[in-house]
């Protein structure tokens, strides 16, 4: 008898190569996880800034989702962070956390911070919805730029 | 739970899965076999595609099964377009139909056909003429759904069935929603093809027929034996026939009672969401709708916003559009039916049942309310 005969009779006595194999996924009772819901259900930092030092104003509501936020700046660190969102659960919930990660930061350690250190804080977003944390992290980093520009004695888009 | 999303699927009905289980347990023959273990099996078949027949006012033999809505809606445009290749090239259907219609037609594009989707207006209706106006000498088929899945709107199909009857041209209707909610006639409809499907009507999942009037050309989707006039092949799933025969016929028995409930407790939704919600509008309210559908869209906020909120206190709703690619895809419906962008993003669709009561209604609109307040508190729009 050939080896290739009997082929067949080990995909029913092979040992799985790792115990995952055999797992269910767990997973969060949505496709969000905890932490996502959280954010979104009770979004921190909601609001607006009236004297603020840097205001940016991100993406276009009639394709897709948009952002505001505000920041104040004192001694070189963000004193107060505002936002307001038009958006989708993944892009309340990760400009929520963002707006608490750049909170009490320098402005030079907010610049540093990226969608994926949105994403990680949140211990993670779906796949399809990762791109909604780029709207929270672009409306930080365009508020620090009105406010370096303004530092430089520049004009600046007016906050309504 | 609160289930509003009928229009997605519905629960079995217990008189249904009744129907089901001896063919899942003792009667499990095959329907082809000749002895007799298979010929209960045939028998339940058969008595099945009468019940359904006549629910529709067809004849038996008219009546292919199939495994749902989809496929009966590419075995009618592609059996049909193949069918009469060497007389035309031109199909017509509507801008708001199922993606079960459009993508096929899209892909018969590729196959050299050529494609006309008709607008609707803003009620989300069809108008007959247009479709009269786009017939040409090329034109061999026509496929306009009875019932839109979004907005509930009812189309103008007797109407159309009238204009392609007169014109010589194949007519295919999509009444995966209308069966249930509208009483069905396919001479009246002046339909060759017509589209059900099982789960939509308290029936079992994966099962649906495609009515072929007698004499209509047709190359078979999937071949194989013998089965169902050799359109299509396959050995046929007597449990979930069994089922949709009896699911179908309660439904038809029941139609008039039902739907005046469930139109009921529609008017009772829509009235208080407007009288206590600000800046809602209901899309297709302008046009003739079953009784079970509302798409309400809420101004200046997200649509899956919405839907999380709502999910999270356990009622089941849904929304045209998914912000799943970066560029949020509003519903083509709503879009056709010129609603802007922003509007159908915050749009959510409520499909009402049977089993459905005031109590729910109520709670859903109380919920409404604090979701649209507390949506609306964090909304970087001018929120009313």
């Amino acid at each position: 008898m050939s080896a290739d005969v009997n082929d067949w009779k080990e995909l029913y006595s092979k040992e799985p190569e790792t115990e995952e194999e055999f797992v269910i996924p767990e997973g969060p009772l949505l496709f969000y996880n905890e932490l996502v819901i959280d954010h979104f259900t009770h979004p921190r930092n909601v609001g607006e800034l009236e004297d603020a030092d840097g205001y940016a104003l991100i993406g276009d509501p009639s394709c897709g989702d948009q952002m505001k936020l505000w920041i104040k700046v004192r001694e070189g660190e963000i004193a107060d962070i505002k936002f307001k969102s038009f958006g989708c659960p993944g892009a309340i919930a990760t400009s929520s956390m963002c707006t608490v990660m750049a909170a009490g930061k320098t402005v030079a350690e907010a610049k540093l911070l990226t969608d994926d250190d949105v994403i990680a804080a949140l211990e993670g977003i779906p796949e399809h919805k990762q791109h909604c944390s780029l709207l929270g992290v672009n409306a930080l980093q365009e508020a620090i730029r009105d406010f370096e520009r303004k530092q430089g004695g520049e004009e600046s888009p007016a906050a309504p | 739970m609160i289930y509003l999303d009928h229009n997605a699927t519905t629960p079995l009905r217990p008189e249904v899965l009744d129907a089901i289980l001896p063919y899942m347990g003792k009667h499990f023959g095959n329907a082809s076999s000749y002895y007799r273990l298979g010929r209960e099996a045939k028998n339940a078949l058969e008595q099945s595609r009468a019940v359904i027949a006549r629910c529709i006012g067809a004849h038996t033999s008219e009546i292919v099964f199939t495994s749902g809505g989809t496929e009966s809606d590419n075995l009618a445009l592609r059996g049909a377009a193949q069918a009469l290749r060497e007389k035309g090239d031109h199909i017509i259907t509507s801008a708001i139909e199922h993606h079960a219609v459009l993508r096929t037609g899209e892909d018969l594009q590729r196959d050299g056909f050529f494609l006309t989707c008709v607008p609707v207006d803003s009620t989300g209706r069809v108008n007959p003429d247009d479709i009269k106006r786009k017939i040409s000498r090329k034109t061999i088929l026509i496929s306009l759904m009875q019932v839109n899945n979004e907005t509930g709107v009812i189309q103008p199909v007797d109407e159309v069935g009238k204009i392609a009857q007169e014109a010589g041209v194949i007519f295919h209707t999509d009444a995966v929603q209308a069966a249930g909610k509208l009483p069905l006639d396919v001479t009246r409809h002046r339909v060759n093809l017509l589209s059900l499907s099982a789960h939509k009507l308290y029936g079992p999942k994966g099962i649906g027929a495609l009515y072929v009037r007698r004499g209509t050309p047709l190359r078979p989707a999937i071949s194989g034996g013998h089965h169902e006039h050799n359109l299509r092949a396959g050995t046929e799933n007597i449990p979930a026939i069994a089922g949709f025969a009896k699911a179908l016929s309660l439904a038809a028995e029941q139609m008039a009672t039902t739907v005046h409930r469930i139109n009921d407790l529609r008017e009772r939704l829509e009235s208080q969401v407007q009288s206590r919600i600000a800046d809602v509008r209901i899309n297709g309210s302008g046009a003739p709708r079953v009784c079970n559908t509302s798409n309400m869209s809420f101004g200046s906020i997200d649509g899956e916003s919405i839907l999380l909120h709502l999910d999270l206190r356990g009622i089941c709703a849904s929304t045209g559009s998914a912000c799943t690619t970066g560029i949020p895809e509003p519903s083509h419906v709503l879009t056709a039916m010129g609603v802007p962008a922003s509007s159908a993003q915050g749009s959510i669709r409520f499909s009402l049942g049977r089993d459905n009561t005031e109590q729910e209604i109520d709670m859903v609109v109380d919920v409404l309310t604090e979701i649209t307040f507390q949506l609306r508190a964090i909304t970087s729009l001018k929120a009313v």
